[in-house]
């Protein structure tokens, strides 16, 4: 079991920094998480960022990419639902990494 | 003495073996024995004749996850995970019908 | 991808008493994932898998069953749900978390024929 230290409170993560407990999630650990994959976090980060929270909320799962984009491209505009622009904020790929500042599990089929 | 019945009834022989073997006392349904309580299944009839002969229990934890928490058959007592232990407890033996 | 095949998982077991329903829609999300032609069937106690208003909290186990809603994004649109199977059990459409088409046995079985992978669960 690995764990993070943000504002003196410890998270429990596993091997590869994903929080385990969902419910312990804040901006904080976001902020905390993108520093460790050397993202800066913008508006537009927090935006996939949320999108992944209330999906996640409404289907107990983690969206593989695919499906992210889509569902992205439907609720905030084919500018936003492209490879080019989610890759753009998230180079090591938005499901790894948004998942993962996001405080849910790595997607399913995500290697 | 408290039979306990966790497989569905339409999928497995264990509530008609159950039912066939044991003489009276209380029967408890759990996990996806739970289906044999809900209204308008195909073994309602044959568990609602097994009433008169059983006390028959539902742990409603597992019949909530199900999603049939509003369908239960009424003369089934339903009971919480403290009421299994008060039944285990108060019976002097028990057979679980895996 | 070269070639689409079709998929079939056949799901016949409830939720939570064992790990199939669970493993089984992982799969099916894999699967999903590499664009292939996905259906699902669901017959014997593998219908209450689709069943609404699943509540976990009392068992402390997750409640997997608002992922089905999500299979349409995923371009999983083929549910089939076997006739037989839902009557025995007392439910009807309105009792399922999302549409499928229903299916006789014999439907069924045709089906499953037509499949290039069968996926048992």
């Amino acid at each position: 079991m690995s764990s993070i230290e943000v504002g003196g409170k410890s998270y429990e993560t596993d091997e590869e920094g994903y929080l385990l407990n969902l419910s312990e999630w804040n901006a904080e650990v976001a902020d905390y998480i993108a520093k460790t994959e050397n993202i800066d976090m913008t508006d537009q980060h927090w935006e996939v960022v949320n999108f992944l929270r209330e999906y996640f909320e409404e289907y107990q799962i983690a969206p593989a990419v695919r499906v992210l984009t889509k569902s992205i491209g439907k609720k905030l505009g084919a500018e936003k639902g492209n490879s080019e622009y989610l890759y753009g904020l998230f180079p090591y790929g938005p499901g790894k990494q948004a998942c993962k500042i996001a405080g849910l599990p790595k997607p399913t089929g995500c290697v | 003495m408290l039979h306990i019945v966790n497989k569905s009834p339409l999928t497995s022989n264990t509530l008609d073996s159950c039912l066939s073997t044991a003489t009276g006392g209380d029967i408890l349904l759990i996990e996806d024995g739970v289906y044999a309580v809900t209204r308008g299944n195909a073994v309602e009839a044959k568990l609602r004749a097994a009433m008169g002969q059983f006390r028959v229990h539902v742990l409603m934890p597992d019949l909530e996850a199900r999603g049939l928490g509003d369908r239960l058959v009424e003369g089934v007592l339903p009971v919480d995970y403290a009421g299994f232990v008060e039944l285990a407890a108060s019976n002097k033996t028990c057979q679980s019908w895996l | 991808m070269s070639e689409v095949k079709k998929f079939m998982f056949v799901n016949r077991k409830a939720p939570y008493g064992t790990i199939y329903a669970l493993e089984s829609l992982e799969v099916v999300l894999i699967t999903a994932a590499f664009d292939q032609d996905v259906s699902l069937m669901f017959l014997d106690d593998g219908v209450y898998q689709l069943k609404k208003g699943q509540q976990t909290k009392g068992i402390e186990t997750k409640n997997f069953s608002p992922a089905y809603r999500a299979l349409e994004d995923y371009d999983v649109e083929k549910l089939y749900v076997e006739k037989e199977s839902m009557q025995a059990r007392g439910l009807t459409e309105e009792d399922l978390l999302v549409s499928v088409t229903v299916l006789s046995r014999a439907e069924m079985g045709a089906l499953m024929d037509e499949q290039d992978v069968v996926l048992s669960y």
